[in-house]
């Protein structure tokens, strides 16, 4: 049935956002103790919209149409659970909700388009709460805020549905016990938050971006969804600040090389032979404008500095080309601005590029807390990739064996065999980021 | 802080769907008012059937028990310093913006046992 198929398809594409829209709104209505309940009206609602659409076909406003349904449940919610249930409206105009006389205009008031985005910055707010973990945090910005089911987060992760189900019940267990309020908060505080919400779509993005996981077709929408948050905050009044414009930038310039990395069958295809044709000159030219918005105030974040290494890698017209001093620079930079080895290892990968293996293998050795690398497959793939220009095979081997053995990622074996194969033919080339 | 009890009697008046539409606008401003203020406690609007139940034998009688145009419409509570307070509230109340609109303004007793 081909009215069936275009209402599946839609479906897919417009659910996912308007059920994020609408589960922020409910959320603010029913307070996070209850987002279950916000879910459960939300499910219903796109329930009913699939039974209705295949019959009578799709409505000239179907985000219209979702709310209008997702209002009145919300409505039939407080009315059959008025005597058993007790949310707490006292916050503003929500205890109108508690009248008949006033209930269906104070709904109405709720769902207003202009109060959304805010709607969805709290939820953000919620969903990066401080004592949540992070990983727990990620999978609930999946879940309510990206509008992925159980089972696509599942995918996603690499990990059973189980497993995410578990995380997003403690989540949801930590709202109950703990009321969150939906709030946007003011001063230092919106500061610290700020920092942490972008943290988390930072890691969403790499969670993505990152190739250590599966191949499944999800990780682009996860990239997606996390440009389409990031986009919201540079958007939002009380978050533009400088670190989320920079985000943005580093989201486009790495997007931008997306489809140049993996090979028409699916294998992975490193920086050096990237078919830089195939990068997406939209992406990289709205990176651009991102750069130079986020360049106000005297912020120098971490995502400043990686999207500007991001941006020249862009901008280099073949690997050759690139200008590794500047990157040197940046990283050097960016280890002072956040120590981590891993920021180490990878201005390592830049030095080798202009410099000779021992220099490189020098820099590797004076890496701090360089024992924080030893579970990174990176870590061992350099130091093999280090030996093999030394000529010492024998380590080589040694250390492109353990970096197999710690990745899970089938496309990373992949490369690291066939260098491993390649290492009696001396063939170097040395690969940056992936 | 007191409590009061406003009954609403009357004011029963035929208005187009634009007329409705802005009066009841007028019924929301008012109690989202007393919202903000944190003086709203509840209200609901009654259906005009109803029945009455009276004395040791129980019989019941149908409504409406008194003319239509004063039976009670609806009711609210809010919170309030003084009487005198509660009628000042009670003067926005829009069903006042008829002629036969009657807020009746009680205050909820608290028995002494």
């Amino acid at each position: 049935m081909e009215a069936t198929n275009s209402v599946n398809t839609l479906a897919d594409h417009l659910f996912r956002h308007e059920s994020t829209k609408m589960v922020s709104i409910l959320t603010k209505i029913f307070g996070t103790e209850n987002l279950e309940t916000a879910e459960d009206v939300v499910q219903e609602t796109l329930i009913q919209a699939l039974q209705v659409w295949k019959f009578k076909g799709i409505p000239a406003n179907p985000s219209a149409w979702l709310f209008r349904v997702a209002k009145n449940k919300a409505i039939d919610v407080i009315r059959k659970n008025k005597y058993s249930i007790q949310y707490d409206f006292s916050d503003g105009e929500k205890i109108l909700l508690t009248s008949e006389y006033t209930i269906t205009r104070a709904m109405e008031n709720l769902w207003k388009e202009e109060l959304i985005e805010d709607d969805l910055l709290r939820m953000m707010f919620a969903c990066c709460h401080p004592s949540i973990s992070a990983e727990n945090q990620i999978t609930l910005m999946l879940k309510t805020l990206c509008g992925f089911s159980t089972p696509e987060i599942a995918k996603a992760f690499l990990t059973s549905e189980d497993t995410i189900s578990k995380r997003l019940y403690r989540t949801k267990e930590f709202f109950r016990q703990h009321k969150i309020k939906l709030v946007i908060p003011s001063g230092e505080e919106l500061k610290l938050r700020t920092d942490s919400v972008l943290n988390t779509i930072y890691l969403l993005f790499n969670e993505g971006y990152s190739s250590a996981n599966s191949d499944h077709p999800i990780r682009q929408d996860v990239m997606n969804e996390a440009m389409l948050l990031c986009k919201l905050l540079t958007e939002n009044r009380y978050t533009q600040v400088p670190q989320a414009f920079a985000l943005m930038a580093l989201i486009c310039f790495h997007s931008a090389r997306s489809e140049s990395r993996v090979s028409a069958n699916g294998e992975l295809i490193l920086l050096p032979m990237q078919d830089r044709s195939k990068w997406d000159k939209q992406l990289i030219q709205k990176g651009n404008e991102y750069m130079s918005m986020a360049a106000f105030g005297n912020v120098v974040s971490s995502y400043h500095l990686e999207a500007a290494i991001a941006y020249e890698h862009c901008m280099a017209a073949n690997f050759k080309a690139t200008d590794w001093d500047k990157i040197i620079k940046y990283y050097d930079w960016l280890c002072k601005v956040s120590p981590s080895p891993v920021n180490e290892l990878n201005k390592v990968v830049a030095i080798m590029q202009v410099k000779d293996a021992k220099t490189a293998l020098q820099e590797l050795e004076s890496i701090q807390d360089k024992e924080k690398l030893t579970s990174y497959y990176l870590y061992y793939g350099l130091l093999g990739e280090i030996h093999t220009r030394l000529n010492d095979f024998e380590k080589a081997k040694y250390y492109l064996e353990s970096a197999i053995q710690l990745t899970t990622s089938e496309k990373e074996k992949k490369i690291l065999t066939n260098k491993l194969e390649e290492i009696g033919n001396q063939v170097g080339g040395m690969r940056n980021q992936v | 802080m007191q409590d009061f009890l406003f009954l609403f009697r009357g004011g029963n008046v035929p208005l187009s769907p634009e007329e409705s539409q802005a009066h009841m606008q007028r019924w929301m401003q008012w109690m989202g008012d007393l919202g903000k203020e944190g003086k709203f406690v509840g209200a609901q609007p009654l259906n005009k059937t109803g029945k009455q139940v009276k004395g040791t034998s129980k019989v019941i009688s149908d409504g409406p028990f008194m003319e239509g145009k004063e039976m009670v419409g609806g009711y609210l509570i809010c919170k309030a310093g003084s009487y005198e307070e509660a009628l000042e509230i009670s003067k926005g109340c829009p069903i006042l913006e008829f002629d036969s609109g009657i807020v009746e303004v009680r205050e909820i007793a608290e028995l002494k046992m």
